[in-house]
């Protein structure tokens, strides 16, 4: 942990170190002035750290996997099909699931910011906000998933999503062979973030625990 | 804009560096920014894309070096100070020198479920959408030097409508004073050698989400 502290301090080169204090020093006058209120900010960091997540997703997933009604509508309509269910408190509009086959992998990046799908996924992690992410995935997304140790045969099709709206993409993996008869609370296990980017792959059931 | 952060396409960045276990907040000050920018956006004084906008405006040697909620922190300044909602003597002061201004709404406990769910930017339209998937069309070639969602790389380029994703609030407008001036947003994908040229991965298709006034008809 502390070496990756040293790594990220290292790698953005500025002034971390006072950040805390000057973002304490901006909380505290918005605060006096009445624009906003600590407990509500309070309420907001606890539920990006306890219940917004990929485990959102992960379920989404798992029953697309097990339910073929309902990733039919889940790739009709993402927003719908997800809020129908209940997993989230409400996802919000424009949810797009685009789903992975063997002659298509798709894989969603923002070129002009960070947009990411946070209500099923999380906060993006530090390398979809990244310079090298966000201006290699459009023209070398092989060379990419490399990185993140994927290799896909040459005759499958890479289909890159740039989200430049306000429209939010969602990957439907491909459900991993020898997981037949799983339950959707097993399936879920193999669902990895990564993989529902486009950056990844599911676990296979080798990888998880029985 | 034609700024640094319109990134795709671009080569010299180096390999993506994903980070094991990575936690939600690598400090403390990253969610209380997040937070912040939330509450603060409750208000209702600015859009996202004003906010997407006032980042792009950071200049490139600051944009490039900073990290992402540094940047997020710094925007958040720019705004503050820009509506005259402080004062910059207060921010060297480190606390409060005068009397808030009155402010259309404020995020209070029980309102947080509502910055949580994120807002709908679809609106009703009596125009007819110009196209329909299958249409071929041809990107603009245009180089506003205020906010668009049309990346450089997908300029001037033919692509086929895919989907038709509603009428939707239009970034370029609502961030120069013209209001949500709503638009048809279209799907359209492109294969990796009209973007790219011939040794392009033959096998690569990318997709931007295109407004409508981002789109002609292709011969």
């Amino acid at each position: 942990m502390d070496t990756h502290d040293h790594d990220h301090r290292h790698e953005h080169g500025s002034d971390l170190s006072d950040m805390q204090a000057r973002v304490r020093a901006l909380e505290s006058i918005l605060s006096e002035k009445g624009y906003i209120d600590p407990a509500a900010l309070d309420r907001i960091v606890e539920a990006f750290e306890t219940k917004i997540g990929p485990h959102n997703g992960a379920r989404i997933v798992a029953k697309a996997w097990s339910d073929p009604a309902f990733k039919r509508r889940l790739l009709a309509d993402g927003t719908e099909a997800v809020n129908a269910e209940g997993f989230v408190s409400r996802v919000g509009s424009h949810l797009v699931a685009v789903e992975n086959t063997e002659q298509q992998h798709n894989m969603v990046v923002c070129t002009l910011c960070s947009c990411y799908p946070w209500e099923v996924l999380g906060l993006p992690p530090v390398w979809y906000k990244s310079a090298a992410y966000r201006s290699r995935a459009v023209i070398d997304p092989r060379g990419v998933l490399k990185e993140f140790g994927v290799t896909l045969p040459a005759s499958t099709q890479i289909r890159v999503w740039d989200s430049t709206a306000e429209t939010r993409f969602l990957v439907l993996p491909m459900r991993p062979k020898g997981t037949e008869g799983w339950s959707e609370e097993r399936l879920a296990a193999l669902v990895t973030r990564d993989s529902m980017v486009g950056t990844g792959l599911a676990k296979e059931p080798a990888e998880v625990a029985q | 804009m034609n700024g640094v952060h319109d990134m795709g396409g671009m080569q010299c960045f180096g390999p993506v560096k994903p980070e094991p276990n990575e936690p939600v907040f690598h400090e403390k000050w990253e969610g209380r920014v997040l937070a912040m920018q939330r509450a603060m956006g409750f208000l209702g004084l600015w859009n996202i894309d004003q906010s997407r906008s006032s980042l792009e405006q950071l200049p490139p040697s600051v944009y490039l070096s900073v990290s992402y909620y540094q940047k997020w922190f710094l925007g958040l300044a720019h705004r503050v100070l820009a509506h005259g909602l402080l004062g910059e003597d207060e921010i060297a002061a480190g606390k409060s020198l005068r009397p808030g201004m009155k402010v259309p709404r404020k995020l209070t406990l029980d309102l947080v479920e509502r910055v949580m769910n994120r807002g709908n930017f679809a609106r009703p339209t009596n125009q007819a959408a110009r196209f329909k998937p299958g249409d071929k069309v041809r990107t603009k070639n245009f180089q506003p030097v205020t906010h668009t969602r049309l990346p450089r790389y997908a300029r001037d380029k033919v692509g086929t409508v895919e989907a038709v994703r509603g009428c939707h609030v239009f970034p370029d407008s609502v961030t120069t004073g013209g209001g949500e001036n709503p638009q048809w947003l279209y799907t359209v994908v492109f294969d990796g050698q009209e973007l790219w040229g011939e040794d392009s991965d033959p096998a690569l298709k990318v997709s931007i989400e295109a407004f409508e006034p981002y789109l002609q008809p292709a011969a």
